[in-house]
């Protein structure tokens, strides 16, 4: 019944996926918290920044980010991320630093949410004691708002992972585009779409569960 | 009490640590402090006290610019409060200051929350503002609860806390806002024991608060406001027994009398 599975690699295809959620998570992750430092700095031009890009990507379509960053970024600016050459890597590259911008605006509006439920005490106890905007955010203010956002970053997390199904639209070999290749040329469909499905869920379950068990447990007692 | 004021008035009075000249400052249509001038010397206690509404946090608040001033000035130790950056948090590690409702940070046990301001503010290294900070909590009666978490301690635990985080910086003043409004009633003396206890030890103190009590046992200087405006500026004794200001008689006469 599995037999039209050889020949295919599967398990490789997959490891792309897991390759491209975890790159660009981390990347949308860092770059999220810095736009959400920005859109609650004191500095105006900040906040402008990060509100227009906020605006901006998240109301983009992820598949005319994902093409721009091959047609925009590569062939007309020839931003190839040092890849040398290599096409694969550069796409992947590619795919990575769009998922990621796309990503990062969904981040950031989590992890600002997140600062509105740190009670506003807290950060005057800390510019009392005498630290600076940064610190007040990095020492009390972002442990505290991400302990209250795990769930809502877990969300994201998880539509990150589907959405690098996207990648396919420039090349990038992972999970989606073996799909559409066995689509084309076997004859078992609904199976096939099961076992992607079935894929994906066994990336996205555990994600989930396991962030909802953080969440409980950081939450902050007040 | 009145050893207290022996000692106290041992301080040279001349040496001024805070100084408001002509501060102002509106919410919106409301002019919360009007044209203020207040001076405290080193080592004073004074006691803010009036009405609600009455812009005696605002004037607290002010003092360390968590709320800024349209204008008039403010000095500390001969310096000018300076208007924002590194400058003015230079400036509030000096100030020490108490909330109404604690602030304890939440996700830091209590040691941390006493020991975070030295280590990145006066970058001492952690040994050294571990010790300070047993040593303080010792000293503010919460030495056994230093690995908690403040939701688990009770209120007037947590305001111990915080008097020992402000204490951690070395300040110059203590601002304290209301420091027991928030406290159920048997909790009120623990904390008001430890600042009759600073106030002995001559720390310059800026009390705003409802402990008509603690006003007599333990300010130098009793500051009534009401309206955003300084009405009454006299010693406790006078004060409490001789209000000259009829806004200050009808304020005593509704507290007082229960």
């Amino acid at each position: 019944m599995f037999d039209f599975l050889e020949g295919y690699d599967l398990l490789g295809a997959f490891w792309v996926t897991v390759q491209l959620t975890v790159f660009s998570g981390i990347g949308a992750l860092v770059w999220g918290t810095i736009l959400a430092a920005m859109r609650v700095s004191p500095v105006p031009l900040m906040r402008g920044f990060g509100a227009a890009y906020v605006n901006l990507v998240r109301n983009t379509p992820l598949t005319v980010i994902i093409v721009f960053t091959s047609l925009g970024l590569a062939d007309i600016f020839s931003v190839t991320l040092g890849a040398g050459g290599d096409f694969e890597t550069q796409n992947f590259r590619l795919a990575v630093l769009g998922l990621a911008a796309y990503t990062a605006a969904f981040v950031c509006e989590a992890v600002r949410s997140g600062i509105n439920t740190v009670p506003v005490g807290q950060a005057e106890a800390a510019r009392a004691i005498g630290l600076s905007f940064t610190q007040v955010l990095t020492n009390i203010v972002l442990p505290q708002a991400f302990r209250s956002v795990i769930g809502p970053l877990a969300n994201v997390l998880i539509a990150l992972t589907k959405n690098t199904t996207v990648a396919a639209a420039i090349g990038v070999g992972e999970a989606a585009l073996l799909m559409k290749e066995m689509i084309e040329t076997e004859a078992q469909l609904l199976l096939i779409a099961v076992i992607f499905a079935l894929g994906f869920m066994l990336l996205t379950l555990p994600t989930g569960l396991v962030l909802g068990w953080f969440s409980k447990r950081l939450a902050v007692k007040r | 009490m009145t050893d207290v004021s022996a000692t106290k008035d041992a301080v040279p009075a001349t040496d001024e640590l805070v100084v408001l000249k002509n501060v102002n400052k509106h919410f919106g249509a409301l002019h919360v402090l009007q044209d203020i001038d207040l001076t405290i010397a080193r080592g004073e206690v004074v006691v803010v006290i009036g009405p609600s509404g009455s812009g005696k946090s605002t004037l607290c608040r002010a003092i360390n610019r968590l709320e800024s001033i349209d204008s008039g000035s403010i000095s500390l130790d001969g310096k000018p409060l300076p208007a924002e950056g590194r400058e003015l948090a230079r400036l509030r590690a000096d100030v020490g200051m108490v909330f109404q409702s604690f602030n304890l940070f939440a996700h830091k046990t209590v040691l941390e929350n006493v020991t975070l301001g030295q280590v990145k503010v006066r970058k001492k290294d952690k040994a050294a503002a571990e010790e300070t900070a047993r040593a303080l909590l010792d000293r503010v009666g919460v030495a056994n609860q230093a690995d908690k978490y403040p939701a688990q301690l009770s209120g007037g635990q947590q305001q111990r806390v915080a008097i020992a985080r402000a204490l951690a910086m070395e300040p110059k003043v203590m601002l304290f806002d209301e420091p027991t409004s928030a406290l159920d009633p048997e909790m009120i003396n623990e904390v008001l024991e430890v600042m009759q206890q600073l106030a002995r030890d001559g720390m310059t103190m800026v009390v705003v608060t409802h402990e008509m009590g603690f006003a007599r046992s333990a300010a130098n200087r009793v500051v009534f406001m009401a309206d955003g405006q300084i009405v009454e500026e006299t010693t406790p004794d006078q004060f409490f027994t001789n209000p000259r200001s009829d806004r200050a008689k009808d304020f005593l006469s509704k507290i007082l009398h229960h």
